[in-house]
């Protein structure tokens, strides 16, 4: 029985869908990877299945509870089953790291202060951290505070791990480390782990399957061998790194031809006009032979 | 036409959004201050309290005593003007002292604290908003206002009537030291004067007065942060509406409580 169940969910900002109807199914111990561009509604997604926003229709179910209308204990077990890696960190900036990760540790559970200490530890030392706990998050880099929250993510030993966006902003090195951590919980802890990033080798590297979002629903949900196999012209575009054509020469020129007729010259500016233009058409004809 | 009603409509349904969000976290705070309570609540919001009666207390008494003894001779100062004419001097003893226990201690407190803390309410706020900290508190499965609010409105509730007690002291102390140089009367009989004239029913008003501010100061400060969306400067931005908006309700309710004790006074 799959994990966490999204099924027909609908957001809308304003009047502006955002999420337009998506079904998916993520089942126990496996990564499911978000992949989609900026704006496509991953972020979207990914607040609906920690449960911060509402859905305006549809649901998302996790371990079989609806978490948009079950009773708020619930939404307590469920939150505390599920460990969030925030972009940024999200660290409690008046905590030190250490304190980060005790936080729910010390309210959430009957440890005695001890115990906690070595648990603190322990997960700090998974996510290589155990010499910094004393520091502020300020102090820290932003590879390391995103560290230090994924350790505070493992803190209750959760079912479910997420991610958001865990290499955006850190150099491919300290990206690459972060994606082998997340490999290297799964083997150890053997979690459902849920990443929503646009990086694709780091999706590749991680994934067991792949969601692609395009406009608010899913283009493709797949093995990572069947997206990058997929035909489908925007996944194509995606992998392909294509840029969409937002600037067209159509346009450059129209405005070109609009300031022009716009601006009456004297016969000294004419014959600028007219070398420019010549050199503006040169640029379009040469554009168009290399296509 | 159209547009005057329709702009008439917009800005009181936003207002009474506002009002509507003020209340409805305010039930919420309210609810929640039980954990925050010493041995029967949660020992960590306690603490924080602690922490927070720090910052909006302790370290406000050298601001609010200073405003508080300036204001004191002010008022003497203002009043003896007047009074020296008509040779009623000992009338200024009754001026500061129930001046400043029915009005102006618990309003020269709020003003400061709203200043000092209600921005930094604000400002907290807003910046955990913008970094997540909240959504994070959220799905670590704490509540943000049990969290967040509830000590900071038991710390209020506690030191913004002790900062007004504090206030009232001070000013009336200047008052004893204008009166010492101006008329040669001793602190003795300023003081024995001072207790006449003060009744506890003006200590009690003064005590009302202070608890409804520092609600108003707790709520509209928290509520800014909490409606921060966007980034720093939507922070700056809650940070001075903090202010602005908690300055404005203390002075608008002040008026409020002031009629109503004076409809209600049986003097």
């Amino acid at each position: 029985m799959a994990i966490i169940s999204v099924r027909d969910l609908v957001v809308e900002f304003d009047g502006r869908r955002v999420l337009d109807g998506l079904n998916l199914e993520i089942e126990p111990g496996e990564t499911m990877v978000l992949l989609g561009g900026s704006g496509t509604g991953k972020s979207t997604l990914l607040r609906q299945i920690i449960g911060l926003e509402r859905p305006k229709s549809g649901s998302v179910s996790v371990k079989g509870v609806d978490i948009a209308r079950c009773s708020p204990a619930e939404l307590k077990q469920i939150r505390l089953s599920m460990g969030v890696a925030f972009q940024d960190g999200a660290l409690f900036n008046s905590l030190t790291v250490k304190e980060n990760v005790a936080l729910a540790l010390r309210e959430h559970t009957a440890l005695s202060p001890s115990i906690i200490e070595l648990v603190v530890w322990m997960n700090l030392a998974v996510v290589g951290l155990a010499d910094f706990e004393n520091l502020l998050p300020q102090e820290l880099s932003g590879g390391m505070k995103k560290r230090a929250a994924v350790a505070r993510a493992l803190a209750l030993d959760p079912e479910i791990l997420v991610f958001d966006e865990p290499s955006a902003g850190l150099d491919p090195i300290v990206a690459a480390e972060l994606d082998e951590l997340i490999l290297l919980l799964k083997q150890a802890f053997q979690m459902t782990v849920i990443v929503v990033t646009h990086e694709l080798p780091s999706a590749f590297r991680i994934a067991d399957r792949i969601a692609m979002l395009y406009k608010g629903s899913f283009l493709a949900v797949g093995t990572k061998e069947e997206i990058k196999a997929s035909q489908n012209p925007h996944i194509r575009q995606f992998l392909d790194r294509v840029p969409d054509k937002t600037a067209s020469e159509r346009a450059a020129e129209k405005y070109f031809e609009k300031y022009v007729q716009s601006q009456a010259p004297s016969p000294r500016q004419r014959k600028w006009w007219e070398r420019a233009e010549a050199g503006f058409e040169k640029y379009v004809q040469s554009q168009e032979v290399k296509r | 036409m159209a547009t005057f009603t329709e702009s008439v409509g917009k800005s009181t349904l936003k207002h009474l959004d506002y009002v509507g969000g003020l209340s409805i976290q305010l039930w919420a705070t309210i609810r929640s201050l039980g954990t925050s309570l010493p041995f029967t609540g949660n020992r960590y919001r306690w603490k924080a309290a602690i922490g927070q009666m720090f910052q909006i207390g302790v370290e406000a008494i050298p601001m609010v005593g200073l405003m508080a003894v300036c204001s004191g001779f002010i008022l003497a100062m203002q009043g003896g003007y007047e009074l020296r004419r008509v040779g009623a001097m000992q009338y200024v003893i009754d001026l500061v002292a129930i001046g400043f226990t029915r009005e102006l201690g618990p309003l020269l407190t709020a003003i400061a604290v709203s200043g000092r803390s209600g921005s930094a309410f604000s400002a907290e706020i807003g910046t955990m908003m913008v970094t997540e900290e909240v959504d994070a508190l959220r799905v670590m499965a704490f509540e943000p206002v049990e969290f967040v609010l509830a000590p900071k409105l038991l710390a209020a509730l506690i030191v913004v009537p002790c900062l007004g007690i504090l206030c009232n002291v001070c000013g009336i102390f200047a008052g004893g030291i204008f009166m010492f140089f101006s008329t040669h009367l001793s602190l003795g009989i300023y003081v024995h004067g001072v207790m006449t004239s003060i009744h506890l029913r003006d200590v009690i008003s003064g005590v009302i007065k202070s608890v409804a501010f520092a609600i108003i100061i707790v709520m509209v400060g928290c509520l800014e942060g909490f409606r921060v969306r966007g980034g720093p400067e939507a922070v700056g931005r809650s940070a001075t509406a903090g202010v602005v908006n908690s300055t404005f309700l203390v002075i608008v309710a002040d008026a409020v409580f002031t009629a109503i004790f004076y409809f209600t006074g049986g003097h």
